[in-house]
């Protein structure tokens, strides 16, 4: 799946991990709001979709610094497929160690709860039910704002500020 | 059996002071330690089992921890709040002895903060707590998250999850604190708290998480409290 965004700079989205390459959430890729010229400021959210394959090879934290980035920035995070529960671990530590009280208030995370024990097993496994890497969107916690939440229905109101 | 309530210092202090100089000491230490425990495990049997309280802020985890403790050693322990994040450290209450059809069973009960992916200072300002010590108070969650999910993943052998029967048990906190319980293959017993509510709904939590027990209880007012301990030791004797 590439990675779509809202504001493209022109630089190669699929250049994984060094920063400087229009990566969600490093910053570059926003349009200038200076009116100063360039392409015309626009008022919206960017959503960054990231590929399965784009962090397959990633360490953890790289994967951790790829999402708070681009959260951090203002950017809905969405992961084709989310992290591991060792990840998810990691990442509600390293987002507790960057809140601070006059910016950055944490994260909201949605993602499709486990299948459980029903449906684990040979047969969970063959037909995917078992797979805890679901698709997952991740924002800045005063932005998103879940609405409904079941097995099969995630409903999420994103707002500006 | 006389039980002791510690606050926990988080493994990150831990680690700011120790050095590779220390590597030696720590081997000491470290095989010190594991003689220790295997003298003391042939004289006093197994040891005692961690059992790490989870779920997320307000559900009643230290209420329920006050309320093991005092059936089971009397004391009076870690204050409990209608405020978010009031316990805003780990803490330990060591050998807490259950007896249950002529068995004891030994745990040292861990109680966590709650489990959170964001803390704004502002939720405190809700309850008359002024700006600076809402302040405090959110860094000192944030750290406590941290170090409940340093814990979990490394340093406590069961876990029971407490939950508010009253509030929606799909969440992603739970969800994910749930799987990754899972993956590190511990015990795990789901408490839908808070039964004596008129609003509580214990079926909604034993559907969200089918694959574990869920076991109702209220830890203020002690109800189904005998089932509680029966399923304790049974799960983590």
């Amino acid at each position: 799946m590439p990675e779509i965004t809202a504001n493209d700079d022109g630089d190669d989205p699929t250049n994984p991990g060094d920063g400087s390459g229009g990566a969600p959430g490093d910053g570059s890729s926003g349009a200038p709001e200076d009116g100063s010229g360039g392409e015309p400021s626009i008022d919206g959210i960017q959503i960054d979709m990231i590929s399965a394959e784009r962090i397959e090879g990633m360490r953890t934290m790289e994967k951790i610094r790829l999402i708070l980035d681009g959260v951090r920035d203002g950017n809905i995070v969405i992961l084709e497929k989310g992290l591991d529960p060792d990840e998810e671990s990691k990442l509600i530590e390293v987002t507790m160690s960057e809140i601070n009280p006059d910016g950055f208030t944490g994260i909201e995370v949605e993602s499709y709860p486990g299948a459980g024990s029903n449906d684990s097993g040979l047969l969970g496994r063959l037909i995917g039910r078992d797979d805890p890497n679901k698709l997952t969107v991740i924002g800045p916690a005063n932005r998103i704002e879940t609405l409904h939440k079941d097995e099969k229905l995630i409903s999420t109101l994103i707002t500006r500020t | 059996m006389n039980a002791v309530w510690y606050y926990v210092q988080s493994d990150s202090d831990f680690e700011s002071k120790s050095g590779p100089w220390e590597d030696d000491m720590g081997l000491l230490t470290s095989l010190k330690s594991s003689i220790s425990r295997a003298t003391s495990s042939l004289f006093a049997g197994s040891e005692p089992k961690r059992i790490g309280i989870y779920g997320p802020p307000n559900a009643g985890k230290t209420t329920l921890a006050n309320r093991i403790a005092r059936d089971w050693t009397g004391d009076a322990v870690g204050p409990e709040s209608h405020v978010p994040h009031e316990t805003r450290r780990a803490r330990r209450k060591e050998n807490v002895e259950i007896k249950r059809n002529g068995k004891s069973v030994t745990i040292d009960v861990v109680d966590t903060p709650g489990v959170t992916t964001k803390v704004d200072y502002n939720e405190f300002l809700e309850h008359d707590i002024d700006k600076d010590d809402a302040v405090r108070r959110s860094r000192e969650a944030t750290e406590g998250v941290a170090e409940a999910m340093h814990w979990l993943r490394e340093d406590v052998d069961g876990v029971i999850y407490v939950l508010d029967a009253v509030e929606d048990p799909f969440t992603q906190v739970n969800t994910m604190l749930i799987g990754i319980i899972e993956s590190q293959n511990l015990p795990v017993l789901i408490f839908a708290n808070k039964i004596d509510l008129e609003d509580a709904n214990v079926q909604r939590i034993a559907n969200a998480f089918p694959q574990h027990e869920t076991v109702p209880l209220s830890a203020l007012e002690g109800d189904n409290m005998d089932e509680v301990y029966d399923k304790i030791a049974e799960y983590f004797g």
